[in-house]
């Protein structure tokens, strides 16, 4: 008994070899502050000040883009993001119904969608769709870019809300379509009214963060060949950058992007703690 | 008129027999209670008179249509039994007074003042009216129940299934709940009952059937069945409900 404590406390009286740990966290601590400052330091001595401020932060540029940096670009991205979104909102509730279906073909298509738009850049889809008069000739779709941009973020954001609203049909506890099938309505009904409401919610979150992604992947519109009136966000600032030799309508750009990106970022993480709490 | 005929009833789930061939009737009217150990298969039993279990073997006859016919339109049989569960399954995104509406409207199509009418005179039924604009998380658990109960009798059932319905409850609330299932009783409801509430089925009930093993050890009048049982099994199971920890 005595032995096994004697083993297991160490004596405070016995001195400490080198440094306590509190003191080694303190000095560790310190050369991290400082590390930071000589990289804060020596950037600032490097860059060209007077070039930064005239090539980044030049308010006149930055005035010249107004107001079609958002009547015209930011419009434009708003437009391409959210019907890319609701395309993708109805194909992909549509695909996570046949996902879940007790008929064998509509799982395996499903499924083979999911994983063949999940795994291919939104640029390449851009370019298919443009060499798709190629394959119909004389076909076009409908709403040119618009339509066209629709379709390229919508075939790919449905593939990935597909696989959320599967997850959130299948956390729809069993008892409520069972309640439902009980009271008579038959198994579409008691999805479309019970079941489906049920999911839209859980999935909320995922499907906000979707809707972040989708609204930086609309830059990738470009590639479809815009005219002035479709241009959207970051082509918008590329091109004014181009037309006056600097840079500060890319910044401009970033900044508007940021101005949607971050609150909707925030939306959707106050919605998932909500949801954490709840349960 | 015999309200629920089973016939040679088998259910299993894969090599699990649950339910080892059923005989019994429940007659237009009565209340039966069914009670036995769990797992001696009487849930599965009440969930294959609504289907929510598809039957291996044997016939389900509710108010004369064979449920087990393929050719029957089981959405259509459904309406006229009312199912109360164990854990309420109250729709929690909709308000007390849709989920006793929603079913009314989608699949019996009232129109929408007679689904309220039929909604409020229900929820009086079961003492909650006040709650008709609250949501069913907001309400305790033997609130929710009467709900669900105020729910499946809009529907004009001919026949109420309980499975288990205080279960769930905090025991000063079973009480509620099961005066509800008193008065619907005195209404002349006929009620197949799954219930561990021995004094429930000894005051209500018509016929007591004792379930073990997937078969129907005893069946009669309460005061047979709970008090002076027949069989060996029954009597075992009734000591150790009565009287735990003896």
């Amino acid at each position: 008994m005595s032995a096994v404590s004697e083993q297991e406390a160490p004596s405070p009286a016995e001195p400490r070899k080198g440094l306590s740990p509190r003191r080694k966290q303190r000095i560790s601590r310190g050369v991290q502050y400082a590390l930071l400052v000589v990289v804060v330091v020596v950037l600032a001595a490097l860059a060209d000040w007077k070039a930064i401020g005239e090539s980044f932060l030049n308010l006149e540029v930055a005035g010249k883009g107004l107001p079609d940096l958002f009547t015209v670009a930011l419009r434009n991205t708003v437009i391409y993001t959210l019907s890319g979104f609701a395309l993708g909102f109805v194909a992909g509730l549509v695909l996570a119904l046949m996902r879940l279906s007790s008929v064998a073909p509509y799982r395996w298509l499903s499924v083979i969608y999911i994983e063949i738009f999940r795994g291919l850049p939104i640029l390449l889809i851009f370019l298919m769709i443009g060499s798709l008069p190629l394959a119909f000739p004389g076909f076009e779709l409908p709403g040119g870019v618009y339509g066209s941009a629709a379709l390229g973020l919508g075939v790919v954001s449905a593939a990935y809300m597909a696989e959320n609203f599967r997850a959130g049909i299948q956390a729809v506890p069993k008892g409520q379509m069972e309640a439902a099938r009980s009271l008579g309505m038959p198994h579409m009904r008691a999805m479309i009214s019970i079941i489906i409401p049920q999911a839209i919610r859980i999935v909320l979150p995922p499907l906000t963060n979707q809707l972040v992604m989708l609204l930086k992947d609309s830059s990738l519109v470009l590639i479809l060949g815009v005219t002035a009136a479709q241009v959207e966000l970051a082509k918008f600032g590329n091109d004014q950058s181009s037309t006056y030799a600097n840079p500060t309508p890319i910044l401009v750009t970033g900044l508007t992007y940021l101005l949607i990106t971050i609150p909707l970022g925030y939306v959707a993480r106050r919605m998932e703690a909500r949801q954490g709490a709840g349960r | 008129m015999s309200t629920v005929e089973i016939k040679d009833l088998h259910k299993s789930f894969g090599s699990l027999e649950v339910l080892r061939g059923i005989d019994f009737t429940v007659e237009s009217g009565q209340v039966v209670c069914v009670i036995g150990p769990s797992g001696s298969g009487k849930s599965t039993l009440l969930r294959c008179v609504n289907l929510l279990e598809q039957p291996t073997s044997g016939k389900v006859i509710v108010d004369g249509v064979d449920l087990t016919d393929p050719d029957v339109d089981i959405d259509a049989a459904r309406r006229r039994i009312g199912m109360v569960f164990q854990q309420f399954n109250l729709f929690p995104h909709l308000t007390v007074r849709r989920n006793v509406t929603i079913a009314q409207e989608r699949v019996l199509k009232r129109r929408r003042d007679e689904c309220d009418s039929v909604a409020r005179e229900n929820l009086e039924k079961v003492g909650l009216l006040e709650k008709i604009d609250a949501y069913p998380p907001q309400l305790s658990g033997g609130q929710q129940q009467r709900v669900a109960i105020a729910r499946a009798l809009a529907m004009n059932p001919s026949l109420m299934l309980f499975d288990e319905p205080t279960s769930a409850l905090d025991p000063e609330l079973v009480g509620d709940v099961l005066s509800v299932m008193r008065q619907l009783a005195e209404d002349g409801m006929t009620m197949l009952v799954v219930t561990h509430e021995m004094g429930f089925a000894r005051e209500v009930a018509d016929r007591v059937v004792f379930m073990d093993g997937g078969v129907i050890v005893e069946d009669g009048p309460p005061e047979q069945v709970i008090a002076d049982p027949q069989h060996e099994r029954t009597r075992e199971f009734l000591r150790r409900v009565l009287h735990p920890g003896t």
